[in-house]
């Protein structure tokens, strides 16, 4: 197995990348005339398909929260709840972990061990601090009497957020995974593919808290008379 | 507790016929699995067949298991409909509690675990030979998917004996599928297997949509590739995008049930009528999921047995792609009794309407792929045939139904489930069939016997027939769905009529298994040499039966629509092979692994324990499955390379059988 990085004149999924020579066969882009495409190229395109399917979670989660956003059964509401400082800082962190995510794949480009290892720890600790945060705020929820049992608006609600939490969580533990399998195996092929798919998942989460933060929080904390 | 709910009153003595059948499968099950490790079969079943990663190898165990368990599911149609012959002014043989348990075993089965693995199991097998790769996209992933299915299969048949089976319908509709109105396990059984075998189902979507788009042979471009695989691509995207709401909303049901959440109870703000728009916002594309591929099917099987290319290629791709698209505008059909006022009903029914147009073009197209070709009329053309006269009445009822005024009166009527029958019989199980006897040689080598797969055929379009026409006459009368009795004189011959035509359909099946096992008796008279029984024109002829592990020694060429078809007829022009032999180069397979089959003995016990609430065992299985996980990603020899001797001595023997073959044409 080559361990080589792809440059931009052989890799034909590089930006900016141009056929060999007029008349060169087409390069394998498993899109027609050259065959299947790099294992490379099949494994980060369905790790995007999974993506897309789990996006349709998420979406199939914001629905369900849309239509019972009002059915809060003479319980507290979005308004009297949320905390936009603590999503705030939320948000810091996850954005800076995706930051330091991608520092990860360009050391992994690079073939540093130190500096994989530092980006991915800063990026576990970011991750787990945001989880921290979400707890903490998922607690004082439940302790103000407004656990998921209290109305069908504060159930989609935990199952939303709480479900991209499980999803960082799940994502570190993958993290942690990651960085044992670089210090052992190395820079090995497969072991760069799935850090890729690791990327994307990563990078995927930041876009549904994205979601999230503008959906929930922010249009949950409008004033009453801004909502429909 | 340690053991969660789960106690001796667990097992049903009350209830004789699921107990003694349920431990008679057990026991049946447990004496294969005796008589395989004492005659030593064992070590050959763990490498060739469990730990495979080969999609040939586990596109058959997929089809197996679907068999097993037509079975299965058809044996709870026989106790129903024996049921409704009896239960006319009287209370029937089955009790209330159990009829329930059947209608919705039996719909739960035939669609997830009978359906489901037959189409995925023929996709599996075919699509990489038809594209002329060496394997789909993510092998060992592959086979994760179909031990995840078989764990679907246990959980719901382990129900039988050790706890219930949902009373619900084979889709758990709240208020009754809350805690509240059903306290038992039954629920629990159906939500995790269903949620279990689900992911392998997204698995095997994501798995397809990558293959189809990614790995193709030289020069197969879009519009060539056979009518099959995109029928395949259009359903494994319509997974990708439809089964994530399933897992949502049986994840929210879950919720409901386990942590007193209140997504659809009838407290606290729930809305049922939420779970039924997203139940049906999957279930909806879940019926073309299954109807595309075997639409696929029989335009392959036209197509061959007719002789001649495909009519309306271009206007096959769109009409499966435009499905593709408008199955997912339609749900609300299912429930236009659920009161959302004329506008939204209208528009509903008109899409209904619009989605019959491009399945009336594929019935064109079939036609005149037909017209003006010489017709040999194979048991595979015979299902074909058949399906296109019975699935055509099916669909004309569907038109009706999607008239919302019509499906006031109509809904949750036997009319309904007559068309549902008319629809998935004709139009799925018949395609698989068609497909089964066509592949068959293919897979195993040799072709199965004919004529009692006509007579097969003959018996189950009949049996379908007689047991379904009444049901929609019934249905006209004013009989309601899922009645465990009833006391209306007009309803009665019709439910014996019915009752006969189940029977006749048991005969169809009893040809079925006649079939297969004459046919590997007398497999010696029977064999495939050449590897392409039917003079057929796709790809996956082009290699020996069965293909060997890497399916072609060298990725074809393609040029056209039909590549094997253009090659062979340049041979038997010439009467000799035109292909030059290749240079052959070792190739690269994946290693077997028992990833999926133990990941699968994982996801048994974390879903046993928690329909049971046996939450130690819970945590442990999912550290299991983790750990198998990490065992796979740590192995360091991901691949097994066949050297090019060996390929060379493979490929010249399938060489040499058709040069024999065309040196037969010469003399």
């Amino acid at each position: 197995m080559s361990t080589e990085v792809l440059r931009a004149s052989t890799d034909p999924y590089h930006l900016g990348h141009r056929p060999a020579a007029a008349g060169a066969p087409p390069p394998a882009t498993g899109h027609a005339a050259g065959g299947p495409a790099p294992k490379r190229i099949v494994v980060g395109y369905g790790f995007w398909i999974f993506l897309l399917s789990d996006v349709i979670i998420f979406a199939s989660l914001f629905a369900t929260y849309s239509v019972l956003f009002k059915a809060t059964a003479g319980g507290p509401t979005a308004q009297q709840l949320y905390d936009l400082d603590n999503t705030a800082l939320e948000t810091v962190l996850l954005l800076t972990s995706t930051f330091t995510c991608g520092l990860a794949s360009i050391a992994v480009g690079q073939r540093s061990q130190k500096w994989t290892q530092i980006a991915l720890l800063c990026t576990g600790v970011l991750g787990a601090a945001f989880i921290t945060l979400e707890v903490r705020e998922f607690a004082s929820f439940i302790a103000r009497g407004a656990g998921p049992s209290r109305s069908a608006f504060l159930s989609s609600f935990f199952t939303l957020v709480g479900c991209h939490g499980a999803h960082v969580t799940a994502g570190l533990l993958w993290l942690g995974t990651m960085m044992a399998q670089f210090y052992a195996k190395g820079f090995r092929t497969d072991i760069r593919h799935r850090f890729l798919c690791f990327t994307l998942f990563w990078h995927a989460l930041d876009i549904i808290w994205v979601a999230i933060f503008s959906l929930v929080y922010l249009v949950g904390t409008l004033p009453p008379e801004f909502l429909p | 507790m340690v053991l969660g709910k789960l106690t001796w009153e667990a097992i049903p003595f009350d209830e004789p016929i699921p107990l003694i059948s349920g431990v008679a499968v057990y026991v049946a099950v447990l004496a294969v699995l005796v008589w395989v490790v004492v005659k030593g079969y064992w070590p050959y079943l763990w490498r060739e067949w469990i730990t495979s990663v080969d999609h040939k190898r586990i596109g058959i165990m997929y089809c197996l298991l679907a068999a097993v368990m037509l079975v299965r599911g058809f044996i709870d149609a026989i106790m129903m409909r024996a049921q409704h012959a009896l239960a006319f002014h009287a209370a029937g043989y089955l009790p209330a509690s159990h009829f329930d348990q059947i209608f919705s075993a039996h719909g739960t089965i035939m669609i997830f675990f009978v359906a489901m693995p037959f189409v995925i199991g023929l996709m599996n097998f075919v699509v990489p030979l038809q594209l002329g790769v060496r394997d789909v996209a993510f092998p060992t992933l592959n086979s994760v998917s179909f031990w995840l299915t078989a764990v679907g299969v246990l959980l719901v048949n382990l129900s039988l004996v050790v706890g219930e089976f949902t009373r619900t319908g084979w889709l758990p509709y709240p208020p009754l599928s809350e805690l509240r109105y059903s306290p038992g396990v039954g629920v629990d059984y159906y939500c995790w297997a269903i949620q279990i075998s689900g992911i392998g189902t997204l698995m095997t979507g994501v798995n397809f949509v990558t293959t189809i788009l990614k790995l193709r042979a030289p020069g197969m471009n879009y519009t060539r590739m056979p009518m099959f695989c995109w029928t395949a691509l259009a359903s494994s995207l319509l997974i990708v995008a439809a089964f994530p709401i399933l897992t949502a909303t049986l994840a929210m049901l879950l919720l409901d049930r386990y942590l007193d959440f209140h997504f659809f109870t009838d407290v606290a703000g729930g809305n049922s009528m939420m779970f039924m728009n997203l139940i049906w916002a999957w279930g909806h594309p879940e019926v073309y999921i299954l109807v595309l591929p075997a639409f696929g099917i029989y335009s392959e099987v036209v197509s061959t047995f007719s002789g001649k290319p495909l009519f309306g290629y271009r206007s096959m791709v769109i009409a499966t792609m435009a499905i593709c698209i408008i199955s997912f505008t339609v749900w609300l059909h299912h429930f236009f009794t659920m009161g959302a006022g004329p506008e939204v009903n209208a528009v509903f029914g008109i899409a209904s309407m619009i989605i019959a147009v491009p399945t009336g073009v594929k019935i064109f197209n079939w036609m005149f792929t037909m017209y003006g070709g010489r017709v040999r009329f194979t048991s595979s053309m015979l299902w074909s045939i058949g399906f296109m006269v019975s699935f055509l009445i099916g669909g004309l009822t569907g038109v009706l139904l999607a008239v919302p005024t019509a499906d006031f009166q109509l809904h949750n009527s036997e009319f309904l489930v007559a068309h549902f029958h008319n629809t998935i019989i004709p139009g799925v199980v018949f395609g698989v069939f068609a497909g089964y006897v066509y592949w068959f040689p293919k897979a195993f080598g040799f072709v199965l016997d004919e004529r009692l797969g006509k007579w097969a055929f003959w018996l189950w379009v009949v049996g379908f027939w007689v047991a379904w026409a009444p049901g929609y006459v019934a249905g006209l009368e004013g009989m309601t769905r899922r009645l465990q009795h009833y006391d209306n004189p007009a309803w009665y011959p019709w439910m014996l009529l019915s009752a006969l035509g189940v029977l006749i359909i048991l005969a169809g099946i009893g040809a079925q298994i006649a079939q297969l096992v004459v046919s590997i008796r007398t497999r010696a008279a029977r064999r495939d040499v050449t590897g392409d029984p039917w003079d057929d024109r796709s790809l996956e002829w082009a290699t020996s039966s069965p293909p060997p592990v890497f399916n072609f020694a060298r990725l074809p060429d393609v040029s056209d629509q039909e590549p094997y078809w253009d090659i062979k007829q340049r041979a038997r022009e010439a009467m000799q092979l035109v292909t030059p032999e290749p240079e052959y180069e070792p190739i690269e397979i994946p290693r077997n692994s028992p990833t999926g089959f133990v990941t699968a003995l994982f996801a048994t016990v974390t879903g046993f324990a928690l329909i049971w609430h046996i939450w130690w065992l819970v945590v442990l299985g999912l550290i299991g499955a983790y750990v198998t996980f990490v065992v796979f990603a740590w192995r360091d020899h991901t691949e097994l390379v066949i050297p090019a001797e060996e390929v060379a001595r493979m490929d010249r023997a399938n060489r040499e059988a058709r040069a024999g073959y065309l040196r037969e044409l010469a003399r």
